[in-house]
Formats: structure tokens, C-alpha cells, sequence
């Protein structure tokens, strides 16, 4: 079953990492199964833009968001042999250089864990439920961010 | 019927969400848009390119042609833009 989790908090990569090579949760001290041969990390952070970003301000829907990030971590499920699948996506304010989205996937070996994580990032940006907007280095708002057509091709590919 | 509202359609409209009872003909998520669209400038605006609004029912993505009938919560939101 794959851990998903919708907060404020920042996280700990290396602590999510651990647990799910353990096979539990984070903090589980008992040796894992020792049968995951690949794992996979991806933390999408926010850039500061040249300078004229202060945050970024992610807005999203309870309880959708967590329901619709399942519905995708179940189709990666189906599509690929996971052994573990964490998803962890941040709302609130966020400053430039701290962490937005934490994807980890683990697989018998490293192409599947590639090819989940890379699928549950391009499907989360274009279908679970979260907005950002921009807050100006200025002072000044810089609007609410607009879809990229970039992304919205990234999804189709896995169709 | 609860709608909820997101992102810039939740601040065009004012409101974050509302209890609305519309009228029999409007069955479909496009109607319910369309009627909502007649109540005031601010949702004349928040609806102004009713192509790309959009909606949810009871927490999952719908079409413009989904029907209303028995929904419990309504949402319009824009595209998503998080990841």
C-alpha cells in the first residue's frame, strides 16, 4: 500500500527513504525483508526564478488531494511491481529552496522504480488537486501560476 | 447543493464555498456553471472562459456533461498546478 501524505511540514528524505526499506514506518528500528533492490527519490523544490520569487503559496482541496494522489500511486501500483511507494506533497507557504513534493518508489530493480516515479510526477502535476501562486521578491502577488503545456504532454505520454 | 470553490475562481467569486438550490433544468456540471454564471459580475468573471474551470464531483474529476443529480459536494477549481 503506498503512504501518502498531505501536509505543511517539511520532510525527511532520508528518513522515508529508511523506512521504506525497512517495510514500515518511519522510526521502525526491525530489520526489513531485504527484498527491494532499487529505490527511487524525487523531491520537487522551489526556485527562487532569477531572483524574483519569495514564495510560492500552495493552495489545495482536503481530502480530494489525498484521494486523488491514491487513485494515481494505485494505477502506478497496477502498472509496475512497486515493494514500497511514498508520496508526500506540502501546502502553505513554501520559500525558495525548500521542498514541495517527495516522490520514493521501490522495485526489484531500478527501471520500474525510474519509470513509477517518473509517471506519478507527471500525472500529480496535471491531476491532484493543487494550485500555487506567486509571492514576488517585490512584495508585489505575482499571480496565480498557469498550467504548462509541457505538462499536460508529460501525462498523455503514459496513456 | 454544496459547491466549493479554488484557487482564482474561489477569489473572483468571494467565496471559498456556498449552498445553492438551482433550478430542475440545470442537470449537468457545464449547466450548473452556466446558471451560476448569471448570478453576478463576480461569477460572470470567475466564469468567463467556462472551458477551463474545472469541476469535481464528490472529490473526483468530472466532465462538463457529468450529471448533478445526487452530488453531495460541487467543485470548480482551474487547471492544477501543483507537483
Amino acid at each position: 500500500m503506498a503512504d501518502i501524505r498531505v501536509q505543511s511540514a517539511d520532510f525527511d528524505v532520508a528518513a522515508e527513504v529508511a523506512a521504506l526499506q525497512a517495510g514500515g514506518d518511519a522510526g521502525a528500528r526491525e530489520p526489513g525483508p531485504h527484498d527491494i533492490g532499487a529505490i527511487v527519490t524525487f523531491i520537487g523544490v522551489c526556485r527562487n526564478d532569477g531572483g524574483r520569487l519569495a514564495a510560492l503559496e500552495l493552495e489545495h482541496y482536503p481530502g480530494m488531494a489525498e484521494e486523488e494522489i491514491a487513485r494515481v500511486a494505485a494505477e502506478a501500483e497496477r502498472r509496475w511491481p512497486l515493494k514500497g511507494l511514498c508520496v508526500i506533497h506540502r501546502y502553505g507557504l513554501i520559500r525558495p529552496g525548500e521542498n514541495i513534493v517527495l516522490v520514493v518508489t521501490a522495485s526489484d530493480h531500478r527501471q520500474a522504480a525510474f519509470e513509477a516515479a517518473s509517471f506519478l510526477m507527471d500525472y500529480l502535476k496535471t491531476r491532484a488537486p493543487f494550485w500555487k501562486k506567486e509571492h514576488l521578491a517585490d512584495g508585489t502577488s505575482g499571480g496565480w501560476v498557469a498550467p504548462r503545456q509541457e505538462d499536460h504532454e508529460a501525462t498523455t505520454r503514459w496513456e | 447543493m454544496k459547491i466549493v470553490y479554488f484557487a482564482w475562481v474561489r477569489e473572483r467569486i468571494g467565496k471559498t464555498e456556498e449552498t445553492v438550490t438551482p433550478p430542475d433544468e440545470v442537470r449537468t456540471v457545464a449547466e450548473l456553471a452556466g446558471w451560476l454564471r448569471g448570478r453576478g459580475e463576480e461569477y460572470a468573471h470567475a466564469f468567463a472562459e467556462p472551458d477551463i474551470v474545472r469541476a469535481a464531483i464528490d472529490r473526483r474529476h468530472v466532465r462538463p456533461d457529468a450529471p448533478i443529480a445526487g452530488a453531495g459536494e460541487i467543485a470548480f477549481f482551474p487547471p492544477m498546478t501543483g507537483g
